[in-house]
């Protein structure tokens, strides 16, 4: 019995593999240049996901595209052209340094100086409302009860 | 008094930008083909296969493309819109059946109607690609002179049709 399960197993373990995409490569450079870009290339169905992570139909495509225009000897620098000419910018995880991507690419910067600023302010504040400032008139009574105690 | 001044800034700028960002819809991707040449095509046409369209042929008209298929749902709330579109005649509609069964589609359009004055397949999205689609139903307004004008992504609602396509189609109608 546990034989012919083990053989069972086997049998049908094929049919999990139909899902898997199969793919042949030239060079184990293409296969790097496929596996690079399409882990840097957004899935816009789902578009927390990269094309090579998702599951969606239009990623499926966009892998075909990108293994197609490889086998057609395309740079990675031309596959990314060709997608950001039909997607825009935003099927790329790494997007490029523009005035529209510009806050995208300073922001977390500006946010750090911006807490580093309120920090420092914040830290100065404390220190100066530690020492007590105290008026003409407040020294002046302290200095004579002093002076009136030295007497008696 | 900026003791309590300050956190009342605080609280408003975080206020604007939630509010802002309740508005955005980040679901809708700016297209970059807007004000370029609509895509190279030359698929066969839905009811008559061993006809091809070309965007060529559409040259000196304003026509509408529109991404359908019988398996999107949101295309269904779209039809009967498109129904009302295509009586107005404002302009010639395509519709670019994406990834779906012929026999469905045209069962479909038996069922709901035909808005379309031609309909072409792309069975395996390569068209759509080219056109840089990521949802259906899609909408590519495309003016005389071939270029693409106007993308509305999701299903088209009437408020759509009344507020920006007839007004963007009549202005283009009588561009030259």
């Amino acid at each position: 019995m546990k034989r012919l399960s083990i053989i069972l197993l086997l049998v049908l373990s094929g049919m999990a593999r139909a899902g898997v995409e199969y793919r042949e490569f030239a060079s184990p450079e293409q296969q790097q240049a496929y596996e690079n870009l399409t882990s840097e290339l957004r899935c816009l169905v789902c578009q927390n996901q990269t094309i090579a992570d998702s599951n969606a139909e239009l990623a499926a495509d966009l892998r075909r595209q990108v293994y197609e225009m490889l086998q057609q000897g395309k740079s990675k620098q031309d596959i990314a052209q060709f997608m950001t000419d039909r997607y825009g910018d935003f099927v790329l995880y790494n997007p490029p340094f523009k005035l529209k991507t510009g806050l995208l690419w300073i922001g977390p910067v500006m946010f750090l100086l911006i807490g580093l600023i309120a920090v420092f302010l914040f830290a100065r504040r404390k220190k100066t409302a530690a020492t007590v400032e105290m008026s003409v008139e407040q020294q002046q009574k302290i200095r004579s009860l002093l002076e009136k105690g030295d007497r008696s | 008094m900026l003791k309590y001044i300050l956190p009342l800034i605080l609280f408003i700028v975080l206020a604007v930008f939630l509010a802002l960002g309740l508005n955005l819809h980040p679901n809708e991707i700016p297209s970059p083909l807007i004000g370029k040449p609509a895509p190279a095509f030359s698929a066969p046409k839905l009811q008559a296969p061993a006809e091809k369209l070309s965007q060529t042929d559409l040259k000196g008209k304003v026509w509408l493309f529109n991404v359908w298929a019988s398996w999107c749902a949101s295309c269904r709330s779209e039809h009967p819109i498109l129904n009302q579109l295509a009586q107005t005649k404002a302009a010639i509609i395509v519709g670019l059946n994406y990834k779906d069964d012929p026999e469905a589609a045209l069962g479909w359009l038996a069922q709901l109607g035909n808005p379309y004055d031609v309909s072409i397949m792309d069975q395996d999205g390569r068209i759509g690609i080219d056109w840089g689609v990521y949802g259906v139903p899609e909408t590519f307004v495309v003016d005389k002179q071939g270029l693409i004008r106007y993308k509305h992504t999701g299903p088209v609602t009437p408020e759509d049709v009344q507020q920006t396509f007839l007004p963007l189609i009549a202005k283009l109608q009588a561009e030259n």
